[in-house]
């Protein structure tokens, strides 16, 4: 009879065994969902500063320099860098979830500050921006701060700001015997010069993807007096003169652009055709200018000139914007020293430092003193302050879902780039961009 | 009296509840033992699903946490009659996924059958052939971006060399969805002939011997032996890869970037789905494309599915 007892134990322990199996690996799995959730270092007052950075050239120098600010305050800095789409995918995911993981974050106030705004993932900082009279928030730049300031609440201070100029070959002019163009029309007829005198180089080029190319034609359109939008708020892409920009644009790379052109380029391809000796003008964002001067990177370093942006019938508007700015989540539960971060890397000798480095910064006192444009090369130096005077304040549609806009805005764009029928391109843009304001607005 | 000199019962009153969960549990065991997995299950795969199930019924957008109406099958309304993206998306997703399988299928075989029998080298061969499978798709990907540049690219040049003129590839506006199916075959194609050779191995000479002594030509052996005798094998295959085609998001996105390109040229439901989302913060909408694209890739599993248990009887 003893074995009948054991069976009993035997079969008792079994179910034990089960019972702690079943048990733990469930409770296993289901931790391990939820495990990234908890994280703890987000308390209020940690001495661990998380800061989301993308990949950029002030990035790079501010990371530099972060020992520093560690030592001055007896924080730690976390830094996470990204690249600009990857970035601008961590926060969809991240802030949807409301996540509290994220304590500073860069972000580009014209694309995502209204959405982000809007969804109330940034921390309202007009308190904190008057609390230093030292730090200066009246030295920024007025338009950069419209940018970061959403219904009348700072959201963001900004950090890195950027104009529309011409780089342009100066031994491909020299040997044409061309003068730097002043206005589109000589622009395109030294574009067109130099292609028929050197069949192998472009006269010209920029940017062709849909979306990316926006930013870089609002400067066309801006000069040929047309605008994305009216005062009234509604479409105005079917204008004349949106017409007359999207043709021109579209002509300028169809006819005078490199030989089998791509309708996908962002600035880093149509960089590398300028800098690899492809094209004699380029226009693009002033910021960018170092990898066209830098040896290492580029075999036109020596060559390379620039110049202002050359004047549509409307003048010379090249917009003048705000790329990047700090913002602080709204669901940190650091906010305090997440600030003590932003005012560091914002202050004067920062942006000074920066800027001296070759990132152009948003602070008046640094572009006046005569030590904040010192590094650049002359020509680029005037060129900025000319772009300073008389830009615009805005690269692309300034809405809520800026992702969108820009793609519908940048459709006559790509046609006009492969010869196609910009009128009625630009037609139909009008009238989904409208359709699209007017969803927006409801 | 033998029963009144066993020894007290050995269990206490108070274990009984204890027993009868242990009778239960060892009667139930093999639902205990699976329990951990089907949790795992339904929380990873049901709840995500539910979740985005229920997003495409509302007009979530800008944040998933903002408000958000339920607006019932209206987004399935616009989209299933969005003839601008949605059902070009659809056509691109299956001409890249029946193109490319063919294909794959075909080179796959024939490599396969090149490789069945046994010949001087044949590691080497094996391992040179299975070497884009283990390269990442978006490595992949940024590595044939480079080839195919039209103006640097090593495509063209070689292209020049016997006398062609420069092609647009992956940057022209119809050349590109054919470009991109080429790196998927490419890519993939290995991992039919892995599969393929792995069912060829298997099976037994005497059929083909058989053929052969009744005096079939080595097509008809193939085609009349070998092959059906293949059947389940190449329906895994077929299975197998082209899910992973539809699903095709990594080299597509690595290549073109997003919206697939100025055109939307190689725009496929699981990169519009993306763009829907991250680029447009409409999450409706995207959830209800991600719904669709869910169907359609179950009925494409149970039409193969069924085929292949049809075929093993």
């Amino acid at each position: 009879m003893k074995r009948s007892g054991d069976i009993v134990e035997r079969r008792n322990s079994r179910a034990l065994a089960m019972t702690v199996l079943t048990t733990v690996l469930a409770a296993g799995s289901l931790s391990a969902c939820s495990g990234g959730g908890g994280g703890g270092e987000g308390d209020a007052g940690s001495d661990t500063v998380r800061v989301t950075l993308a990949n950029h050239v002030w990035t790079d120098a501010i990371v530099e320099a972060i020992p520093e600010f560690e030592e001055e305050t007896g924080l730690t800095v976390e830094v996470t860098q990204l690249g600009e789409d990857q970035l601008s995918a961590q926060y969809n995911v991240q802030l949807n979830a409301g996540t509290d993981e994220i304590d500073v974050m860069m972000y580009r106030p014209l694309q995502e500050g209204k959405l982000f705004a809007q969804n109330g993932y940034l921390a309202d900082l007009t308190e904190r921006v008057g609390s230093n009279a030292d730090w200066q928030w009246d030295d920024f730049q007025e338009g950069p701060v419209d940018s970061t300031t959403f219904e009348d609440q700072v959201v963001g201070v900004p950090t890195i700001t950027e104009r529309e100029v011409l780089y342009y070959r100066k031994d491909l002019l020299e040997k044409a015997g061309l003068e730097v163009p002043k206005t589109l029309e000589e622009l395109e007829a030294a574009a067109k010069q130099i292609k028929e005198q050197n069949p192998d180089i472009a006269g010209f080029v920029a940017r062709t993807g849909k979306s990316p190319a926006v930013t870089q034609f609002s400067s066309f359109l801006y000069g040929f007096g047309g605008e994305f939008i009216d005062d009234e708020g509604n479409s105005a892409v079917d204008s004349p003169e949106a017409k007359e920009a999207y043709a021109y644009y579209g002509r300028m790379i169809n006819q005078y652009g490199p030989a089998n052109v791509s309708t996908d380029m962002s600035w880093p391809e149509a960089m590398a055709i300028f800098t690899q000796g492809g094209a004699a003008f380029y226009t693009e964002a002033d910021s960018l200018y170092q990898n066209a001067t830098d040896p290492a990177n580029s075999q036109v370093a020596e060559t390379v000139g620039f110049a202002p942006m050359p004047a549509g019938p409307a003048g010379s508007r090249p917009y003048n914007v705000p790329s990047w700015g700090l913002g602080i989540n709204e669901a940190s539960g650091n906010q305090d020293n997440a600030w003590k971060f932003i005012e560091w890397a914002t202050s004067k000798d920062m942006v000074m430092q920066i800027q001296q480095e070759g990132v152009p910064g948003p602070r008046n006192s640094v572009w006046q003193d005569p030590a904040g444009t010192e590094t650049y090369p002359e020509d680029l130096a005037a060129a900025i302050e000319v772009s300073a005077e008389n830009g615009v304040g805005a690269d692309r549609p300034l809405v809520i879902n800026v992702g969108e806009a820009r793609e519908i805005v940048g459709d006559p764009i790509v046609v006009g780039i492969t010869d196609g029928d910009v009128d009625a391109a630009a037609d139909a843009a009008h009238e989904a961009f409208q359709q699209f304001l007017d969803d927006e607005r409801e | 009296m033998a029963v009144a000199a066993l020894p007290p019962k050995r269990v206490p009153q108070k274990q009984t509840a204890w027993k009868s969960y242990s009778d239960w549990a060892n009667e139930h065991r093999k639902w205990l033992f699976a329990a951990p997995a089907m949790i795992f299950v339904a929380v990873l795969i049901a709840f995500p699903l539910g979740w985005t199930l229920y997003l495409s019924l509302t007009d979530a957008s800008g944040s998933v946490r903002a408000k958000s109406e339920f607006i019932g099958l209206e987004n399935y309304a616009d989209v299933l009659t969005d003839t601008e993206r949605f059902w070009p998306a659809v056509l691109r997703t299956f001409v890249f996924t029946a193109v490319a399988l063919t294909v794959q299928l075909v080179l796959g075989m024939a490599i396969a059958l090149l490789l069945w029998r046994p010949f001087k080298g044949e590691k080497w061969v094996r391992v040179a052939i299975l070497l884009p499978l283990v390269a990442t798709p978006v490595a992949v990907g940024m590595m044939w971006r480079l080839i195919f540049d039209p103006n640097i690219g090593f495509a063209n040049q070689l292209l020049g060399f016997v006398g062609i003129g420069p092609q647009p590839w992956l940057s022209g506006q119809y050349s590109a969805l054919p470009t991109v199916i080429f790196i998927d075959i490419w890519q993939w194609t290995p991992m039919v002939v892995i599969i393929l050779l792995a069912g060829l191995t298997s099976l037994s000479d005497e059929p083909d011997e058989a053929a052969r002594i009744d005096g079939a030509s080595a097509w008809q052996r193939f085609r009349f032996v070998t092959v059906p005798l293949l059947m389940p094998t190449i329906i895994v295959a077929i299975l197998l890869r082209s899910i992973d085609a539809l699903k095709t998001f990594d080299l597509l996105y690595a290549t073109k970037g997003r919206g697939g390109g100025s055109f939307h040229e190689v725009e496929t439901l699981n990169v519009y789905a993306y763009g829907l989302s991250f680029d447009y913060n409409d999450y409706g909408v995207s959830s209800t494309v991600l719904i669709i694209f869910f169907l359609i890739i179950v009925a494409v599993m149970f039409l193969l599915t069924r085929r292949r248990k049809d075929v093993q009887k």
